[in-house]
Parts: C-alpha cells; sequence; structure tokens
C-alpha cells in the first residue's frame, strides 16, 4: 500500500528526530493474519485456555464483518494481509540525555509545556532509568496499593487477576459490536486495567507520570476500567506530544463499567501524527469507545481533545442502564490540512431519570473535514430521561468542512432532549482586535480557539489544561492569514 | 510623535481619505470632529494597519519610524493603541488572558523581561479600580455580553495597563452616561503625559469639557478643513457643520476660479 510504505519511510527518515534508533529483535511475525496468528499472539503472552477461546471467537466473527464505511471518511482501502500482527517488545537504545535529542522535538515540548522528566521519558531517554528514579512514582504505586486499586498493563492482569479480566472483558463492548472492536479482540497487544474496589476514591488522577507508560502499548491496544459500587476515579489517556508510529492502522477498544454510585472521568489527548500538508501518511485511528453505568446514580465522563491522526473514527459511548446514572461527552476535535475527523458519541438511555450531556467543538482549517456524529436514544424505559446536546464548528478558512449527524430517537413522552448546533468562522475583525493589541496571528488564532473550546477543555484535569490549549494553538500553526 | 503627509487612502475603489496632514507631539491631545462618514474611523483605522485600504499616496512617520511599514501588532509593539468604535467578542476567552498575552506580546517585542503575574496583577487592580471596573468583569470573557458603556470602559482599561505612547480613541465617548463619561476621562486624564500623546474621535464637544484638547482638527471628506484651538469646538457646537462646510467650499472655488 502506497500510503503506508510512505509512512514507513517517512517515520523511518524521522528516527533521528525522535532520537533514538531501534534495534528490532528479530521475532517478528510475517505480515498477515489467520487462525495460527491469533493463536500465536495468545500463546507469546501466555494466555489461559479462555481468553484464546475468546480471541479465536472474535476472529471468526471478524471474517464474517465488513469494514464499515457509512462515516463521512474517504481513505483507500486498508490491506489487512500485510499488516504484521505480532511483534516481540523492542529494545530501544535510547539517548543518554537530553542533550542528545533532535533540538527540534525538545522546542515542540517546550512550546507544550512538558516537565523535563516526562521530556526525557518521551524521547527516549533510557526509559527505565527515568522511571527508577522517580521517587513520586513509587510513592505513587504504594499509595494505590494499598488502596486495593489494581492499575497494571492488561498483559500482567491477565496474569494476576484473571477471574476479573474474565468476569467484565467483553461486557461493555463485545467482540461482535463492530469490525474494528472484533480485530482488536483477535489479535489486542496489550493496553491497561484498572479496578477500583468498592468504596474507594481514587486520591490522584491516573495520569501524570502514568502516561509515559502506557506509551508503546501497540497499534491494537485494549483498556479496561472497573469501577465498583460508590467509588471514583479519573483516567487519562494519551499525551500531548507528537507520537509517531510505523503502523498506520489504529484499532484500540475502551471498555468501562461503572457499577452503583460510581464515576468514572475519562480523558483522552490524542496526538497521533496527522500526516504532512498534503496529507501523506498519517495514522489512521478507529477507536471503539463504551462506558456501562450499570448502577443506581453510575456517572461516566468523556472529555477527549483530537488534534492528531490523518483519520478519526470514534464515538466515546455510555449505556445509561441505572436509574438516575448520568453520562457526559466533551469534545474538542480538529482536522487540520487533510485530516478528517468523524466522531461523537452515543447515549442510551435505558433507566428512569438518566441525564446525558453532549459539547462538542469541531474545529476546521485547511482542507480539513470535521463531523459530529451523535445519537441519543431513550429507550421506553426511561421515563423521566433528559438529553442537552450542543455541538459547535468553527471553520478556518475557506477550504474546510463542518458536518453534524444528529440521531434522535426518543421512545418515551416523558424524555425531554434537546439539541443546539452553531457554525462560525474566526472573523478577520477578531483578529485585528488581536493584533492592535500586539497579538501576531498564530497567538490570535490560539487564543480565539482556546476560548470557543473553553468549555471542553475545562473539564480536563487541571495540569492537563495549559498542555492542551498550548496543543491546540500549535496544531493550528500556520492555518491563518 | 505622529506626522501624516498628503494621505491618501480608499477602501474598494473609493477613495475614503484625500490628501490628509496631521502633526502631533508628544504631550499634546489633538481632537478630530467631522461629520458621519467623513472618514474619521478609516484613519484610525487605516493607522492601525487593518486590512482592506488602499495607500494611493502620502507618507505616515510614526516616532521616526516608517508607520506603513510595520505590521499591525508590530505598530502595537511600537506604542500605537487603538480604543475601537465598536469593541469585538471573543467568545470563551477571558478578558484578562487576552490582555496579559496582549502585554506580554508587547514586552517581547521591545525586547523586556516578561512579567510575572503577581506584577500584572498589580498593574490589573490599580487600574481597574481608578477605573471603576470590577474584577468580575474581567473573568468574562471578552467583550462577551458587555454592555454598551462597558466595552468603552473596558478599552481605556486596556489602553492603561498597555501605556501606549500614542492613543487613538474612537468615539469612546459615545453611548457613554455622564458617570462613565468622568471616569473615561479620569483614565485618559492619568495617561496624559509629556511623553505621550493622543487623538480624540469624538462628535461632542462633552467629552472635552473633560479632556482640554491642544488642538481641535474637522474632517470633512477625507480632508481637515480647520484646525483650531479647543475653541473651535466650541464654535462648532453652537453651528453645526454646515456654516463651516460651506465656507471651507467657497474658498475652494475662490482658489480654483
Ligand atoms: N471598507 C470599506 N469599503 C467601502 N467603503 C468604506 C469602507 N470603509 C469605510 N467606507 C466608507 O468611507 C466613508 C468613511 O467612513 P468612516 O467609517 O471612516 O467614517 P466616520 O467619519 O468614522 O463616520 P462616523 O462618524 O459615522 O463614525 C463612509 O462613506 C464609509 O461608508
Ligand atoms: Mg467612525
Amino acid at each position: 500500500m502506497g500510503a503506508d510504505k510512505d509512512l514507513l519511510s517517512s517515520s523511518l527518515s524521522q528516527d533521528y528526530a525522535y532520537g533514538f534508533s531501534s534495534e528490532i529483535e528479530t521475532e517478528t511475525l510475517a505480515a498477515g493474519l489467520d487462525e495460527s496468528v491469533v493463536r500465536l499472539i495468545s500463546e507469546k503472552k501466555g494466555e489461559p485456555p479462555w481468553l484464546l477461546a475468546w480471541r479465536l471467537d472474535a476472529y471468526a466473527k471478524w471474517l464474517d464483518m465488513e469494514e464499515p464505511r457509512w462515516a463521512k471518511l474517504s481513505f483507500p482501502p486498508i490491506d489487512y494481509q500485510k499488516m504484521i500482527y505480532y511483534a516481540s517488545p523492542k529494545q530501544k537504545k535510547g539517548p543518554k540525555s537530553l542533550d542528545e535529542v533532535d533540538p527540534a522535538l525538545l522546542e515542540t515540548f517546550n512550546k507544550l509545556g512538558i516537565p523535563l522528566r516526562e521530556q526525557e521519558a518521551l524521547s527516549g531517554v533510557a526509559m527505565d532509568v527515568v522511571l527508577d528514579s522517580s521517587s513520586v512514582a513509587t510513592t505513587f504505586k504504594k499509595t494505590l496499593s494499598d488502596l486495593g486499586i489494581i492499575f497494571c498493563s492488561f498483559g500482567e492482569a491477565v496474569q494476576t487477576h484473571p477471574e476479573l479480566v474474565r468476569k467484565y472483558l467483553g461486557r461493555v463492548v463485545p467482540s461482535s459490536d463492530n469490525y474494528f472492536a472484533a480485530l482488536n479482540s483477535a489479535v489486542f497487544s496489550d493496553g491497561s486495567f484498572c479496578y477500583i474496589p468498592k468504596g474507594v476514591r481514587c486520591p490522584m488522577e491516573l495520569s501524570t507520570y502514568f502516561r509515559i507508560n502506557a506509551m508503546n502499548t501497540g497499534q491494537f491496544e485494549r483498556t479496561l476500567i472497573v469501577a465498583e459500587d460508590e467509588t471514583y476515579v479519573s483516567y487519562l489517556e494519551g499525551c500531548t506530544a507528537p507520537r509517531r508510529d510505523e503502523n498506520q492502522l489504529h484499532a484500540a477498544v475502551v471498555e468501562i463499567y461503572a457499577a452503583r454510585d460510581a464515576e468514572v472521568k475519562y480523558s483522552t489527548v490524542q496526538n497521533w501524527y496527522p500526516g504532512d500538508k498534503d496529507g501523506k501518511g498519517g495514522i489512521y485511528n478507529f477507536v471503539t469507545k463504551r462506558g456501562l453505568c450499570a448502577g443506581t446514580r453510575a456517572k461516566i465522563s468523556w472529555t477527549q481533545v483530537e488534534t492528531g491522526s490523518a483519520i478519526t473514527w470514534k464515538y466515546p459511548s455510555c449505556i445509561l442502564k441505572g436509574d438516575h446514572s448520568v453520562g457526559e461527552f466533551y469534545s474538542v476535535a480538529i482536522s487540520n490540512h487533510h485530516q478528517q475527523a468523524d466522531t461523537g458519541t452515543k447515549m442510551i438511555h435505558i433507566g428512569k431519570d438518566t441525564r446525558s450531556r453532549v459539547v462538542s467543538k469541531g474545529i476546521s482549517a485547511g482542507q480539513g473535514q470535521n463531523t459530529y456524529r451523535g445519537q441519543v436514544q431513550i429507550l421506553p424505559s426511561a421515563a423521566g430521561a433528559r438529553n442537552f446536546s450542543q455541538c459547535d464548528s468553527l471553520l478556518l478558512g475557506s477550504s474546510c468542512g463542518a458536518h453534524t449527524f444528529p440521531y434522535i430517537d426518543v421512545s418515551n413522552p416523558t424524555a425531554v432532549v434537546e439539541h443546539e448546533a452553531t457554525t462560525s468562522k474566526i472573523g478577520e475583525e477578531q483578529i485585528f482586535y488581536c493584533h492592535q493589541r500586539g497579538i501576531d496571528t498564530e497567538n490570535a488564532v490560539a487564543l480565539i480557539v482556546n476560548g470557543y473550546a473553553k468549555e471542553v477543555l475545562k473539564q480536563l484535569p487541571m495540569e492537563f489544561t495549559v498542555e492542551a490549549q498550548k496543543l491546540l494553538g500549535l496544531s493550528l500553526e500556520g492555518s491563518v492569514g | 510623535m505622529l506626522s501624516i503627509k498628503d494621505l491618501h487612502v480608499s477602501a474598494e475603489d473609493k477613495p475614503i481619505l484625500k490628501g490628509l496632514n496631521l502633526s502631533v507631539n508628544a504631550g499634546e491631545v489633538h481632537a478630530i470632529m467631522g461629520p458621519n462618514g467623513s472618514g474619521k474611523s478609516t484613519m484610525a483605522s487605516f493607522l492601525a494597519g487593518r486590512e482592506g485600504y488602499h495607500l494611493l499616496r502620502g507618507k505616515v512617520q510614526f516616532k521616526g519610524k516608517d508607520l506603513l511599514s510595520l505590521a499591525p501588532e508590530e505598530r502595537a509593539g511600537e506604542g500605537l493603541f487603538l480604543a475601537f468604535q465598536y469593541p469585538v467578542e471573543i467568545p470563551g476567552l477571558g478578558s484578562l488572558q487576552f490582555l496579559k498575552t496582549a502585554l506580554q506580546e508587547i514586552r517581547k517585542y521591545r525586547a523586556q523581561e516578561k512579567l510575572k503575574t503577581t506584577e500584572f496583577m498589580k498593574i490589573v487592580h490599580q487600574h481597574a479600580e481608578t477605573m471603576g471596573i470590577a474584577m468580575e468583569m474581567l473573568t468574562r470573557p471578552l467583550n462577551e455580553g458587555f454592555s454598551g458603556g462597558e466595552k468603552k470602559r473596558h478599552e481605556i482599561f486596556q489602553m492603561a495597563v498597555l501605556s501606549p505612547s500614542l492613543s487613538i480613541l474612537d468615539e469612546t465617548d459615545s453611548g457613554l452616561d455622564i458617570d462613565a463619561l468622568r471616569t473615561v476621562a479620569k483614565g485618559v486624564n492619568a495617561l496624559r503625559a509629556k511623553k505621550n500623546a493622543m487623538i480624540l474621535i469624538t462628535h461632542y464637544q462633552r467629552l472635552l469639557d473633560y479632556i482640554v484638547p491642544d488642538k481641535v482638527h474637522i474632517l470633512f471628506e477625507g480632508q481637515i478643513i480647520k484646525s483650531g484651538s479647543k475653541l473651535l469646538a466650541q464654535e462648532l457646537e453652537k453651528k453645526g457643520y454646515e456654516e463651516l462646510i460651506a465656507s471651507y467650499q467657497k474658498k475652494l472655488s475662490d482658489t480654483s476660479a
């Protein structure tokens, strides 16, 4: 595939820019996918038989499915037989210090305001050294385990807590859910597992330090979060720093299970390589994210800042099953140059007096195409359900596009569903006003866009808001004037 | 400070400024008056560097530099400030965040050190008090939902914080109640100093009772047709433009005859 090759060669030529050379171990499977590949992945990871069976079942379902093409996205066919589905973890020989890292990369880090220690880790400075010497991290780990919180890689959880994984895996996103979820279920590489036992409030954002750890989990990432009765956890996925990967297709699955009075806040900052200015290369990001508010008064809140990827296909959703449960979706999605984003949410109201709130802020620049696709479904059982959706689009320039597709399906007469949508442009008047106050075009656009996205940004964990604000500005550099 | 020589400017092929001459020295306050559509706002916007105008002829020097060769944000960096006739709203953007960025960028242009947030806030508190601006208003998004008077007051507050050397106030007095007019005048007078200059664009003598100008100019069809002392404004208040314009036109036809 042409684009594949371009991406590969560009990421290879970028190797130096990212400050490390990778020594790839020999044990990499040939390209292609069949049952033996699924078996081999499971075997390599030392998985129990039930998990192999689960993978095989997913694989069989995937074979019978077709790649969805209903989204407003255009991309060449993906050849699933040309991809490599298993590679043993890469050994990286990193630079010894930041002095050896490309200054251009460090400049980006500094523009984003990423702390020094994280810069080291992100640019591949001998990671274990960084982490081992981080006493903060050790303290964090101790605090968590004292509370009975399990937070580890998915693979580790399969070994140490197989009963929990087995109980919840696929419960919210069944392997048959959609084409990409089925593929992920068959071949997922690794990911994260998080379990909050009854009555525990997780005292820290599962983020600051851990976001480094969560890197390199591969192209088929799987995350499972279980929050038992009366719990709270805030989880942060991703990183504002630009991320490159030679794998063009990413198909992750995130499942959240929230029991009675559990609250889960899930925040994402996605900044995968978007391709170059002409739309060459870039990551295809097909993600399935869903949360189940299983118990009464459970609450799940998704916040996403999507600035990267060539293609984003992503609809973090909430199933509001418990009475009085609450689902929220806050999103900022940028599509600049030739980026395409088709993103939104599904709020499925099943329980009584369930509430959902959707705030979507699309930003299109260059030739970017930005689509909001949202579904609000009120089942007959959901008496007194309420939904409010606000979908705004901001256009920079005249070659980009914004599209809104709200699907509303109400089967209970006592429900109230409200939908508002606006489209606006950055006005010359606004830019001139900023200019007159000494602010140049780039800073002006960053200020205006951040003002526009404020309602979403303020949902992010505090320490992350500033980085995200800068990221929005950086993503739009050069798009006006 | 500012010297405008034989300035001809058009917008969409329509000549608007037709041979404007104006010279403003440091420490002076000039008032510019003139009927609607005479080109007052055009002059202000053009000097500040707004797009959409064509320079046909003329020169503008600002503090010894060729003003028209500078980008608008560089003009601000050099110390030019425009209080807008219609201040723009920027939804969601906190007024203070905006102002802080502005001040930092201007300082950067002048190769001055970055201001610490505490120092910035000190300046803000000081001027907010003089200008009778509630801190609550400054936490709101820029000009969003501000009343007409609040917007104007906020412009003068920004001017005070940025402390420019030349301020152009485009009808800042329009739409102000009498108390607000007094506070705006207070703000302007506080900034009035030997090294600063101001151009007040106004329709009313009233403002000039509070801010006494050194000179008053009448702009008509893109030219200054008469200049004088503050007495000119009082005369205008009594007689209106008609008589002035008539005598100007008579003079014109006399010379061309
Ligand atoms: N961009 C433009 N394109 C075309 N005509 C313009 C443009 N800008 C200004 N004009 C015209 O130029 C003339 C002067 O406008 P300007 O706004 O400078 O007047 P003013 O003296 O400020 O008037 P007022 O007292 O009403 O504020 C008006 O006839 C106006 O319609
Ligand atoms: Mg005007």
